[in-house]
């Protein structure tokens, strides 16, 4: 109920020059249409995006808890080990394919992790918006929590950190089950370059 | 010792990065010398005094904001606030208004192909690119003070942090932080006077991978597909206050373009 009743003050404007969270999103659905595979629906918020906008992605800590329970819920994790092919996760860190609306549909997403963070030595064109990934698995190992850890957090950043910057490649549906399992080998098989 | 060895190893690496964005900075620099935008300008006149649509009529009295047919400067003044269409406009939002008005052309008609490719170039990338060259120098003075410029200002400040589309991103998902890059791409800061000063000065611009000149309104729509958005409508209120908000944070500086980019 408090949670509740401190959203809804941060959803009143601050100033009257200002336009409400509200009339902005009205504004992005009226202003956005759909093409190709990108529907106009997804210029909508859902909650956790409308209160991550609304707190400039500092929601308070107790706030920020519900929000992160919830997004874990939506998070299938499989059975067994999570440790895919870190050759063909390679390949989907490297690609920033997929998901525009120039993409055709059925085309294969990629990760797009290299537009973010650096993986591994070899490869220098890697951004910065993320931090480093480097060594990720030599770090932490590859035990059974260190492989939920990473598979849920690529399927939903926000379940680990409310108003994280990383897309949900999962729960939007760009990667696969597959893919996010090879990826996970990507970060943490001893034998990945990740991990040279 | 194993720290030794990564050191070693590390050493060539962040040199070779280096060297790197030395070769980028240095491509930039050379890109900006000549630019082919100037073919584009010298097209975009002879469209600007050619008699189109059916009042068989030139855009040469367009009003945009210096009074009509006063095109020097007229884009460093953009986006403003414009008493006949009560509308906050940018540069391409009034062009489609002086067709509409002065040659008698349906806006449907006038926005059917705004964007072109190296093959065919859209009329509105030639006219922009005259009249942003005819800014070239001046100043920017974007004008905050008429109460609709000020609620297009807040309404793009507000735009610039929205975040969802497919990937939850904001425009400051990328452009929020200093020193931050997308693969070897530096990203400036637009929501702040140093990054906005520097980056949106140099547009539009020839775009050297497009083979083109490329919009303010391009540059906004292809933001939106990277982000996985659905797409803007052309001359949106949202983009245009995107725009205006960007535009006033980078007042002060002198306009550079039309540059060239990669």
């Amino acid at each position: 109920m408090r949670v509740l009743t401190f959203a809804l003050a941060l959803a009143a404007p601050l100033a009257l020059a200002e336009p409400s969270a509200r009339h902005v999103e009205e504004i992005h659905v009226r202003d956005f249409h759909t093409k190709g595979i990108v529907k106009r629906e997804a210029v909508a918020q859902d909650g956790i995006l409308r209160i991550c906008t609304i707190t400039n992605d500092r929601p308070p800590a107790a706030l920020a808890q519900v929000l992160e329970a919830d997004q874990l819920k939506t998070i299938p994790f499989p059975a067994g080990s999570l440790m895919g092919d870190w050759k063909r996760g390679e390949n989907i860190a490297q690609s920033g394919r997929g998901m525009t609306w120039t993409d055709p549909a059925g085309t294969p997403n990629g990760g797009s992790c290299y537009n973010c963070h650096q993986l591994a030595a070899k490869e220098i064109s890697f951004g910065t918006l993320g931090p480093t990934l480097l060594a990720f698995g030599k770090k932490r190992g590859s035990g059974a929590d260190v492989q939920k850890y990473v598979y849920g957090k690529i399927y939903n950043a926000k379940a680990y950190n409310a108003c994280s910057q990383m897309p949900r490649l999962g729960w939007s549906g760009t990667l696969t089950e597959q893919q996010i399992r090879d990826l996970v080998a990507y970060l943490l098989d001893p034998a990945s370059p990740v991990n040279q | 010792m194993r720290l030794l060895v990564s050191l070693v190893c590390a050493l060539p690496l962040a040199a070779f990065a280096q060297d790197a964005k030395k070769e980028i900075e240095k491509y930039q620099q050379m890109l900006g010398e000549g630019s082919p935008a100037e073919l584009w300008e010298v097209q975009g006149e002879e469209l600007w005094k050619k008699p189109q649509g059916p009042k068989k009529a030139s855009l040469e009295r367009c009003d945009l904001g210096l009074g009509p047919g006063k095109v020097a400067g007229a884009y460093a003044r953009l986006p403003r606030y414009f008493k006949d269409t009560d509308k906050v406009q940018d540069l391409e939002s009034r062009l489609v208004s002086c067709m509409t008005e002065l040659q008698g052309r349906s806006p449907k008609e006038a926005t059917q192909r705004v964007f072109g490719n190296a093959d065919r170039p859209a009329e509105m990338e030639y006219l922009v690119a005259y009249i942003v060259g005819q800014s070239r120098g001046h100043k920017m003075a974007v004008p905050n003070s008429h109460p609709k410029e000020r609620a297009a200002y807040e309404l793009g400040k507000k735009v610039f942090f929205y975040r969802a589309g497919t990937w939850d991103f904001s425009c400051a998902s990328c452009h929020g932080e200093t020193d931050k890059r997308i693969r070897m791409q530096d990203l400036p800061v637009l929501s702040e006077r140093e990054g906005a000063q520097k980056a949106y000065t140099t547009w539009p611009a020839y775009r050297v991978s497009n083979s083109q000149l490329k919009t303010m309104q391009w540059r906004i729509n292809d933001c939106y597909r990277q982000m996985r958005y659905p797409e803007p409508e052309f001359a949106s209120e949202a983009t245009i206050a995107l725009t205006h908000f960007m535009a006033v944070t980078a007042n002060g500086a002198p306009y550079r373009g039309p540059g060239t980019k990669r």
